[in-house]
């Protein structure tokens, strides 16, 4: 059904049709394997960065000027890409290590460079937020650097790095839809060849439906996990 | 028993418990050099609570975080006990810092832990078995008066409380040294005294020696029997807090006694007339 012959109405009405859940159905669990994969890759990697920007930071734990400086700069190269330049460049690497250039697992690659950085800078802005009286107190108790960062600055920044993955999560969504349009699968997929290919809309419509119940369910969940934590805390 | 006449056999070791000589410090900034420290030489006794006083930026912070080389000096030397604490490799230092408890003005809770873990932090970190941890912190929570408040947060209490968890994690590692940034600048004056009896409490039951940094002459007149007046980045009066109090030699000194007589003598100032 399209937009050029019915009414938004009736496209409304048919976007709920059974066959078209059923169509979509796999389309969604590849979104989700794609989102949940490349979430934790991102996790690992950007707070590892993040926590390398931070304590070889000029005025951080442990000074490493070079360290610093080449992070920071690889950091910024890779974030001046636009996403769909970097599923281009990364279609190479994607085939090197998958032997195929497209695919959910080749499209991973490409939103795993585009988000680590991004959520690299998240996890340096909240590690930096921390009170330098905090890290002090920590020393002064004889803290080597290792007990201070994963003892202190994580569990203190919490609520932020929590607040920055959810962020973070929702680019990899939208980036997920984003790489439909390079094979990679998923919601995506679905949305441009039904929506603007053949013109079903409500097909298209059911994947937007998707996707804005996704982006908001996380967006619920990092609130709500970061208010409870800080709620527990006494800080709200 | 041995052990105290040990302590007395030693007298240089007891008048000169912590030995501060020529000790500089220099904070460079982007556009020019600042000397913060020049030449401090400072001897404290064990056991007693030692106050410095100055005005702002004169160098007190400094010069207590080079004690436990939160800020690393230029030169000089600060033995603790016949202990150069600026030799000591780093390793040896983490050793030694928890040797030294800190206690500062903002506290400097770890709002993510309960009071209980707060407590606890400084022997976790040192792999002390849990039910020895547990044993010392209800130990050291009684002794700060926090028993009831060991699973609450630092975000929910008060001032008073606060400095009385930071009191008690400084002494869970049972430290020979207590330094005390301005740690009842930031609390009224009933509570001030609250923290200060605290603080002479655990002085005469522990023989710990305390290092105490203030602006507020009254909190050292109430604790100390000793002080030093820091001014432009020196040391230029040592000695009782009654005479340096009655008849004070530097212009800081007589400063702070003037300011602090003269509010005692001023009538207005009980009924808010001086407003
Ligand atoms: N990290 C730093 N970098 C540059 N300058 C510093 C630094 N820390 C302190 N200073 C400067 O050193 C001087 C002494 O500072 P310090 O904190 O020791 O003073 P203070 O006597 O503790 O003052 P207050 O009573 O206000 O706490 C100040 O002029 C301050 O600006
Ligand atoms: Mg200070």
């Amino acid at each position: 059904m399209s937009l050029l012959d019915s009414s938004f109405w009736e496209i409304i009405k048919a976007s709920f049709a059974p066959d078209i859940w059923f169509r979509l159905a796999p389309a969604i669990l590849e979104t989700l394997y794609m989102t949940a994969l490349s979430s934790f890759i991102m996790l690992v990697f950007g707070l590892f960065l993040g926590i390398l920007l931070t304590i070889t930071n000029p005025v951080g734990l442990l000074p490493m000027k070079i360290i610093y400086a080449v992070s920071d700069w690889l950091i910024n190269c890779l974030r001046s890409l636009p996403q769909v330049i970097m599923i281009i460049l990364m279609i190479p690497v994607a085939r090197l290590i998958f032997g195929k250039s497209y695919g959910t697992n080749a499209c991973i690659i490409a939103i795993s460079a585009t988000c680590i950085p991004m959520y690299a800078r998240m996890v340096e802005g909240s590690l930096l937020e921390i009170s330098k009286g905090k890290i002090e107190a920590a020393k002064s108790v004889g803290s080597t650097n290792f007990q201070i960062i994963f003892r202190i600055l994580l569990p203190e920044t919490l609520p932020s790095l929590i607040r920055g993955f959810t962020v973070a999560v929702i680019t990899i969504i939208s980036m997920t839809a984003l790489a439909g349009l390079f094979g990679a699968g998923g919601i995506g997929d679905i949305a441009v060849r039904f929506g603007y290919q053949r013109f079903q809309h409500d097909v298209m419509f059911a994947s937007v439906y998707v996707l804005t119940a996704f982006v908001q369910l996380i967006q619920w969940l990092g609130n709500f996990i970061s208010k409870q934590i800080l709620k527990k805390r006494n800080l709200i | 028993m041995t052990n105290i006449k040990d302590k007395l056999l030693d007298r240089s070791n007891v008048d000169e418990y912590i030995k501060i000589s020529g000790l500089y410090k220099t904070f460079q900034t982007k556009d020019c050099s600042l000397q913060v420290l020049k030449g401090i030489d400072l001897t404290v006794r064990k056991g007693e609570i030692f106050g410095i006083i100055g005005f702002s930026g004169a160098g007190k912070s400094t010069l207590i975080r080079c004690i436990n080389r939160l800020e690393e000096p230029d030169s000089g030397s600060i033995k603790i006990g016949g202990v150069d604490i600026l030799k000591l490799s780093k390793k040896e230092l983490l050793e030694k810092r928890k040797k030294i408890g800190m206690i500062f003005q903002t506290f400097n809770l770890f709002e993510a832990k309960n009071v209980y873990r707060n407590i606890a932090y400084p022997l976790e970190i040192s792999g002390v078995s849990k039910s020895e941890i547990k044993n010392r912190v209800l130990k050291t929570a009684e002794l700060v008066g926090l028993s009831d408040k060991l699973k609450a947060y630092p975000g929910g209490l008060s001032g008073g409380q606060k400095q009385r968890v930071g009191i008690a994690r400084a002494l869970i590692t049972k430290p020979d040294v207590l330094l005390c940034d301005e740690a009842t600048s930031a609390l009224d004056p009933k509570t001030t005294l609250q923290i200060l009896d605290l603080l002479k409490d655990i002085n005469k039951s522990t023989g710990i020696t305390i290092l105490m940094i203030t602006h507020e002459l009254d909190a050292i007149r109430y604790s100390c029997e000793r002080m030093a007046v820091l001014e432009d980045a020196q040391i230029i009066e040592v000695g009782r807090v009654r005479d340096i109090f009655n008849n004070p030699l530097s212009r800081t000194g007589s400063l702070f006694a003037r300011v602090y007589t003269e509010f005692q003598q001023i009538p207005e100032l009980e009924n808010g007339a001086g407003i």
